[in-house]
């Protein structure tokens, strides 16, 4: 294999496994910095990706090729919506947002299966015939020796989770929105004495969350598991929330826990394949990204500050 | 603080709000849903055989829930009960059947203590680091999880010897002399797995209680967890607090695994995902309110509700996941329990205005009458 060749598969595979990790992780920056803790990431996948595929399904035949960037947008809708439900727990309801966040986590498989059942007859669905596959990006894709290495054959959702990423950023520290978001997360009565609304920017995360989430699952379900079932959502969200504070509740650092997760997640799927790990057993290639993770955040990061107001419930005075 | 305390009608109301979650689903996709809960009830005490797969269900819930209550007691959020039960589990039936011909009075307490100790030093590791690095337990315990399931089904593929395998996915069943099951237990529930576990799970039910709320150490966890700076300067050493808390966590998920392997299944196999008993462990506690009788009573709830959604499907036609969906509705009202105080604050205000209203009409009776008498 040539060192192209070796380049190509890693980084291709690397940027399938991360997209999903990338839009998720940065769903959960908006929540957290706007002071809601969601640990429900996982349940608003699963439903990204069972409303994905049960799109897709329906009208592979209708768009076509579109199908799947369809999907994504039915993954969002039905993600926002699946997120409302947090908010309003967490924010109108003062619920403690752990139990809400675990309630997403419980009612989201069982609502999906349960659907599947109800639409289809049966546990998990046929799979979809519109997956995203590889695309080529026009142009860069031209550049000698970069090109084919990141632009060819490549997974097209990574790139478009890359360029949310960096909006995500600007969002957040460079518009009015931002900083209002992070002033209700690190001290809403503040927030609260200056005019702001910290109901309604604290649902504003809680929903941005939602929508990104459902992309994530989304992704997962129409490039990876290609179905959905009970086990197209296991543990994704969890390991985007584990990107996001990894991130440290930056976007761009969420984007790069989100490639270094996905990077060795892709190691132990293709390391195979590579020349020098091709010996290595597979249960090293398996825990590695793992271990990596604690002895990372164990010995460079150590302490991650989290917003100061996060998972504490806003009480306005009557 | 992640459990908070609930009194006990808001838990009555929330688990009526989860059912009629459940009645509503039900009619809108068609189905009756009083024939459903029927079927739910029938089929979780039809028999004793299902009286026992409630108790077989219900025991490692209390143990993971119990983990799940110490360590938040301490200020954690320990995701990581999967791995630790997963932990006790691989560990102990790997010792069990490495040792066929250990008379079963030396066997089954050291393979319990194994277990529990294998939990405990999953849990000890995202403590320690905590408390020594301050990196989060939460990511610590996700990633724990999956290399515990790695481990454990590495070990039982590739580590351990054809001989006491069934196959290269399923090991052999354990010995009599490490079954934790009770020959009258099986008889009295026709056949069902329930064992000595679920009385192991009431006794640390009594136990964790104990230890939290009688002891220094129980003392020391809960300051830590309420204010650790305040703990710091009364004297409590907060780190030692955090490993401990969480290596108690750990133990309990690792003797709930334990007896998963020695007790329910008898044996190990492959698993595609971490355990569900340190998820659901999780639900049940937070649905118990914190307050240990809560956790008997949540897990039993929990049990009733999961192997009464068994027989759903066949009686009535309605998907299991339909309880797993009243479920997590019930413990959604749990955490939005303002709704529910809120709630029953209007109705006693009514029935003030009511009674209010009542006394008035009485006084101005009685204001007429004397006026009357007056005259």
């Amino acid at each position: 294999m040539s060192l192209v060749a070796i380049l190509t598969l890693v980084v291709s595979s690397t940027l399938v496994y991360s997209a999903p990790l990338i839009f998720t992780s940065i769903g959960g920056t908006f929540s957290e910095r706007s002071g809601v803790v969601n640990v429900g990431l996982e349940g608003i996948m699963g439903m990204g990706a069972f409303a994905s595929v049960v799109f897709n399904l329906t009208f592979a035949n209708t768009f076509g090729t579109l199908t799947p960037w369809l999907g994504l947008v039915a993954g969002a809708i039905v993600g926002l919506v699946f997120s409302l439900l947090h908010a309003v727990a967490t924010v109108t309801l003062r619920a403690d947002h752990i139990i809400s966040g675990t309630v997403i986590n419980l009612m989201a498989p069982a609502l999906g299966v349960f659907l599947i059942k109800v639409i289809y007859g049966k546990g998990q669905t046929e799979p979809i015939s519109q997956d995203f596959g590889y695309a080529n990006v026009p142009v860069l894709d031209k550049i000698p020796f970069i090109g084919p290495i990141f632009f060819e054959k490549t997974s097209a959702p990574a790139w478009l989770a890359i360029i949310v990423a960096v909006l995500s950023w600007y969002i957040i520290f460079k518009t009015k929105f931002g900083l209002r978001l992070r002033s209700v997360g690190e001290n809403p009565q503040a927030a609260d004495t200056l005019g702001l609304n910290v109901a309604r920017l604290r649902y504003s995360g809680v929903m941005i969350s939602g929508v990104l989430g459902g992309v994530g699952g989304a992704v997962v379900a129409q490039s990876i598991s290609l179905n959905y079932s009970v086990g197209t959502i296991v543990g994704q969200g969890f390991v985007a929330m584990a990107a996001m504070i990894f991130g440290r509740w930056n976007p761009l650092g969420a984007m790069g826990a989100s490639l270094f997760f996905g990077l060795s997640q892709s190691l132990a799927v293709v390391g195979a394949q590579l020349p020098g790990l091709k010996n290595v057993p597979s249960i090293w290639l398996q825990i590695a990204p793992y271990v990596l993770t604690i002895v990372v955040l164990v010995f460079f990061f150590g302490k991650t500050r989290a917003p100061k107001a996060d998972g504490v419930n806003y009480i306005k005075a009557a | 603080m992640v459990v908070q305390k609930n009194n006990f009608s808001v838990a009555l109301f929330s688990v009526l709000f989860g059912l009629i979650v459940g009645a509503i689903i039900m009619l809108v996709f068609g189905y009756n849903p009083i024939s459903g809960y029927i079927a739910l009830i029938s089929s979780a005490f039809g028999s004793m055989q299902d009286i026992g797969g409630v108790l077989t269900q219900m025991t490692p819930l209390i143990l993971t829930a119990l983990g799940f209550t110490v360590a938040s007691t301490a200020g954690f959020f320990n995701i990581g009960l999967s791995g630790q039960a997963l932990a006790g589990w691989v560990g102990a039936v790997w010792y069990a059947l490495s040792f066929p011909d250990m008379p079963a009075f030396v066997m089954i307490p050291s393979a319990l203590i194994l277990g529990t100790a294998l939990g405990a030093v999953a849990g000890l590791i995202p403590g320690w680091l905590r408390a020594q690095f301050g990196a989060s337990e939460v990511i610590v315990t996700i990633m724990m999880n999956y290399i515990l399931l790695f481990l454990g089904n590495n070990i039982l593929q590739n580590t351990m010897a054809k001989s006491i395998k069934e196959s290269a996915e399923t090991t052999k069943q354990v010995g009599h002399n490490a079954s934790l099951q009770l020959k009258w237990l099986t008889d009295l529930t026709q056949g069902s797995s329930v064992s000595t576990g679920i009385f192991i799970a009431l006794i640390m039910i009594v136990v964790v209680w104990f230890v939290m709320k009688k002891t220094t150490l129980g003392f020391e966890i809960t300051a830590v967890g309420l204010n650790a700076d305040a703990a710091k300067y009364a004297g409590v050493s907060a780190k030692r607090t955090a490993v401990v808390a969480m290596a108690i966590s750990g133990g309990l998920a690792g003797l709930a695994g334990t007896i998963e392997g020695l007790g329910n299944y008898l044996n190990f196999f492959t698993q595609n995902s971490s355990p569900s008993i340190g998820f659901d462990g999780m639900a049940v506690a937070l649905l118990g309110g914190g307050s240990y009788l809560g956790i008997l009573g949540a897990a039993a709830l929990f049990s009733v509700l999961k192997i009464g959604g068994l027989g759903m499907p066949m009686s009535s036609g309605v998907p299991f996941e339909l309880v797993d969906i009243v479920i997590a509705s019930i413990i959604f009202f749990v955490g939005a329990n303002y709704l529910i105080r809120l709630i029953q604050k209007r109705i006693k205000a009514m029935d003030e205005k009511a009674a209010a209203q009542g006394a008035a009409k009485k006084s101005a009776k009685v204001a007429s009458k004397q006026v009357k008498g007056g005259e």
